[in-house]
């Protein structure tokens, strides 16, 4: 495991409160609920479960319980089973408090694009426009840079867009970065990185918070 | 004992018969949870071509709906994505595919709208967006701006459910209801591929999620004949590498 990707689903699971609803994406953000303590959240998946709980132990999968990138789950008291277009009513009527979701690129205002390469992946949108323009509150996780060393967080994204300004927080290995009506704004830097390196490796203006946190 | 009183409960080579080269085939499931695999392993036995696909997505290659996509016996797919199919995107790229990608909740509610009689819906999902938007007409009420979306139906839908009743009456098992009670009502004709077949009256009305006016046909299912990717791959929790 990278403990990079441990570290950024840590600071993500600080995000979400006792009681939240909240519906994560694949990749990083499926690491969140081993961070998340004594906390319940309500856990939604758009195949149609609301209360996903732990993974299940080796042996005890059940194939008809599964989460929507098709790995088994088990489920909480209180949990419930419903056809995939009650799942998006939710979603699309902003019952979701907060979704976290992997990122390629998100621009100053807060657009997201995180569903496809031109010419190279197209793996389609999934439920990502919906999530990401309906949910009260949108996380993005994901590297600061790419791998080849580019910034992601940028002024406009040059990939297609999932969707326009609805990004609200954004937490890499490197930063924790607040998207505002004044543009970005700087918030936590994570160490052994200091601000030099975030504004460096950010292709976007970024306002310093006052309060700026250091995290070793 | 089961009574065949209603002449829905039909064999699956008799099942697979309705699903003919060209037709549009509508498939549930998620991932592959969910979708029927001894009908899907039937349709593939038969040898259909040039399918047009209407499913949640492309599944994996070797589960649900993948082995259609890679077998290339489908022309065109209307799916929310493939990238669990590598092989899809390979189709895709050298052309022997055609994918109309449509976000998931529009898709299933293009889907239920077909399956409701419905004309249309408005959702404002995508409406800003240039890629979403092109080419369809939008509609403004209350000074709100929505895309009109087209209802979705097909010559054929395909569902998996745990039980049924003689009357095609279903209820299904946890996560893997998914798509499938949408797509049952968007079929000319539906067959429920179905874990177990019971008596009528033996299912609590209360509980029924699919009514069986909707389905025409049920056949016994075999069970799943493919691994999950789960069983395959080390990995827990669903990660994958973004």
């Amino acid at each position: 495991m990278d403990m990079g990707r441990e570290r950024i689903a840590k600071r993500a699971a600080q995000e979400l409160m006792d009681g939240m609803v909240v519906n994560l994406g694949i990749g990083i953000p499926s690491l969140i609920p081993n961070f998340l303590g004594d906390k319940r959240i309500f856990f939604q998946a758009e195949n149609g479960v609301l209360g996903i709980g732990k993974s299940p132990s080796k042996g005890k999968e059940d194939a008809n319980l599964c989460n929507a990138a098709g790995y088994p789950v088990t489920v909480v008291s209180g949990a419930s089973y419903f056809d995939s277009a009650t799942a998006f009513a939710m979603i699309r009527k902003g019952l979701i408090d907060v979704t976290v979701l992997g990122g390629l690129q998100v621009s100053e205002k807060g657009d997201l694009a995180n569903w496809m390469v031109p010419g190279k992946r197209v793996p389609g949108v999934g439920g990502g426009m919906e999530l990401a323009q309906k949910t009260k509150k949108v996380i993005v996780v994901m590297s600061h840079v790419s791998k080849d060393n580019e910034p992601k967080i940028v002024s406009t994204c040059t990939l297609p867009l999932t969707a326009r300004r609805c990004v609200n927080l954004i937490i890499t290995d490197r930063a924790v970065i607040e998207v505002t009506d004044e543009g970005l704004l700087l918030t936590e830097v994570m160490a052994p990185y200091d601000v030099e390196d975030v504004v460096r490796y950010t292709a976007a203006p970024l306002r310093i918070a006052a309060s700026l946190k250091r995290v070793e | 004992m089961v009574r065949n009183e209603y002449g829905k409960i039909i064999s699956i080579e008799q099942a697979a018969s309705y699903i003919t080269d060209g037709c549009s085939l509508m498939v549930g499931g998620f991932g592959g949870v969910g979708s029927p695999p001894s009908l899907l392993q039937a349709i593939i036995e038969k040898g259909v071509r040039e399918l047009t696909l209407i499913c949640n997505d492309t599944a994996f290659p070797h589960l649900g709906v993948g082995p259609l996509i890679c077998e290339g016996r489908v022309k065109k797919a209307i799916v929310s994505h493939i990238g669990s199919n590598p092989i899809a995107g390979q189709r895709l790229h050298d052309g022997t595919l055609d994918v109309e990608f449509c976000p998931q909740g529009v898709l299933v509610e293009r889907i239920r709208a077909g399956g409701a009689g419905l004309g249309g819906i408005l959702v404002d999902i995508g409406v800003d967006h240039e890629w979403l938007a092109a080419g369809k007409q939008v509609i403004e009420v209350d000074g709100k701006r929505f895309l009109l979306e087209l209802p979705l139906t097909a010559d054929v839908s395909i569902v998996y459910a745990k039980k049924a009743d003689p009357f095609g009456n279903l209820i299904y098992d946890k996560s893997a209801r998914n798509t499938n009670p949408l797509v049952a009502m968007a079929g000319t004709i539906t067959i429920a591929e179905v874990e177990e077949i019971v008596p009528l009256g033996a299912l609590d009305p209360e509980a029924i999620v699919t009514p069986g006016v909707f389905v025409h046909y049920i056949v016994q299912s075999n069970g799943v004949n493919w691994k999950w990717i789960w069983e395959e791959s080390a990995s827990p929790n669903g990660q994958r590498k973004n």
